[in-house]
């Protein structure tokens, strides 16, 4: 079987800065990939150009067999945005409602909002909700018409921790079920729960790996200190 | 498919707004109201100005509400978000153009019941295709308005087109000095500007009982403008971005 995303020497620019520097990397099928980097080092870039929304200088990039963002992916690719993308002047579940009668798929939306823990905020505006309320109804939309694909850019960001475990739970439960998970995060305990590991940095992979073989080739059985020590290792060959 | 529910959710949209909602209406009933008293003198002025005003309110209100909604689409995300979906650009657009129009039915039709049964409007054509016309106009305000939201960045300059894109067109569109006595230069420009002819077509409809084949080409001029501003508007509807 195809990986889920095949990446290869990706550049991307952004005014005549070059954001990415040609990336190759390939995601497996029904895994949760986790995109770990710190802020500004790409994560969001590489995840706009697999959901084909971003201009790309060179390179290509293919999702499930086809050219990333053509027509026949759409149905099958859920989109969080990093910042909530949701109407704030409607409800959770009109916003859900809405997003769902776009897919030709039968309405799910009780059960994603079930997923999220809004279940008893489905009639408030959404600006009426709390920032994490918000990024939950959010996330409920790209869950919503069953995506084989799901590109989640910062989902857990500001959740409460019991809140973070059940998704993380849920997340694993939906790659067993055979659905893709590119899951991006900044923090390093979570890049623990993911199968799969792509450590971006300026730009540029700098490992791309199990958590356990990362922390095997670090040295060191802390994440954290495993990334710091790949980033030195990597400046020492590129100097 | 998609179109009538985009339809439906912009109009839900509207209906969690009940201020909006009160001022697409009764803002022009106002103005109206201040018209009708400013030429309480001179009652043929009103039923000219009145007349013509009863298709601009709805070109200006249109213009700057679908701008606006259409900005806060691009700003918040959530076009982008939508673009990854499998929804059409047209399917966007036709969208919002059907709930807008919808909107904007609704206002023609109040403002100029006001117009005809409270404020005694005087016109020789009948009050059907008045109502017709407003609503042609505020399809085209609405096109225009989806159209120039793609060149503002932000709300602050979304609002500034309003004076930049309508007030030369009501300078120049003959309600205050006739078309036909501009300086040549100026009459080439208003003829290129859709206004004109909308308010060329509600002073035919003033003027004559039945509708004249000027009246229908002008109505048609509308139709073909707002047509062309709404496919400008989907090619402005990029799908990869920088």
């Amino acid at each position: 079987m195809t990986p889920a995303i095949q990446v290869t020497d990706l550049v991307v620019e952004r005014g005549r800065r070059r954001v990415l520097h040609g990336l190759t990397a390939e995601i497996p099928r029904g895994a949760v990939t986790g995109l770990l980097g710190p802020s500004g080092s790409g994560k969001t870039t590489l995840m706009r150009c697999v959901v084909g929304v971003q201009r790309v200088a060179s390179g290509t990039v293919r999702v499930l067999d086809a050219p990333a963002g053509s027509r026949a992916l759409r149905s099958r690719v859920g989109y969080l945005t990093q910042s909530p993308s949701v109407y704030p002047d409607l409800t959770v579940r009109e916003n859900l409602r809405y997003f769902a009668s776009l897919y030709r798929t039968p309405d799910d939306t009780d059960e994603v909002t079930a997923v999220v823990g809004l279940s008893g905020a489905e009639h408030q505006l959404v600006r009426d909700l709390s920032g994490g309320q918000r990024a939950r109804a959010s996330l409920a939309c790209a869950l919503v018409g069953r995506p084989e694909l799901l590109v989640l850019d910062e989902p857990t960001v500001g959740q409460d921790p019991v809140l973070r475990d059940e998704l993380w739970r849920r997340f694993h439960a939906l790659a067993h079920n055979g659905t893709t998970l590119l899951v991006s995060s900044h923090v390093m305990d979570e890049a623990a729960r993911c199968d799969d590991l792509v450590l971006v940095r300026d730009g540029r992979i700098i490992a791309h790996d199990t958590p356990g073989a990362v922390r095997a080739a670090a040295g060191t059985d802390d994440l954290d200190e495993a990334f710091l020590r790949l980033i030195r290792d990597h400046e020492e060959v590129a100097s | 498919m998609r179109t009538l529910r985009t339809t439906a959710r912009v109009l839900r949209q509207l209906t969690h707004d009940r201020r909006t909602i009160a001022m697409i209406v009764l803002v022009p009933c106002l103005l109206l109201v201040l018209l009708r008293y400013v030429f309480d003198d001179s009652p043929a002025t009103f039923d000219r100005v009145g007349l013509v005003m009863l298709g601009v309110f709805p070109l200006v209100i249109m213009f700057l509400i679908t701008s606006v909604a259409m900005l806060r689409e691009r700003t918040s995300g959530t076009l982008e978000r939508l673009l990854t979906t499998p929804i059409g650009k047209l399917d966007i657009l036709l969208g919002y153009g059907l709930a807008f129009a919808l909107a904007a039915a609704v206002q023609a039709a109040l403002v100029s019941a006001l117009a005809y049964l409270v404020l005694g409007l005087d016109a020789a054509g009948g009050a059907g295709l008045v109502v017709m016309l407003a609503i042609g106009n505020a399809v085209l305000g609405m096109a225009l308005g989806l159209f120039f939201s793609a060149f503002a960045r932000n709300e602050f300059q979304a609002v500034q087109f309003m004076p930049a894109v309508i007030l030369p067109q009501a300078l120049l569109c003959g309600l205050f000095v006739p078309r036909e006595q501009m300086v040549g230069w100026l009459h080439a420009i208003s003829d290129v500007l859709p206004m004109s002819y909308s308010v060329e077509a509600l002073t035919e409809v003033g003027r004559h009982a039945e509708a004249t084949s000027v009246m229908w080409r002008d109505a048609g001029i509308i139709l073909a403008v707002a047509v062309v501003a709404l496919l400008a508007g989907a090619a402005t509807l990029r799908r990869r971005t920088g």
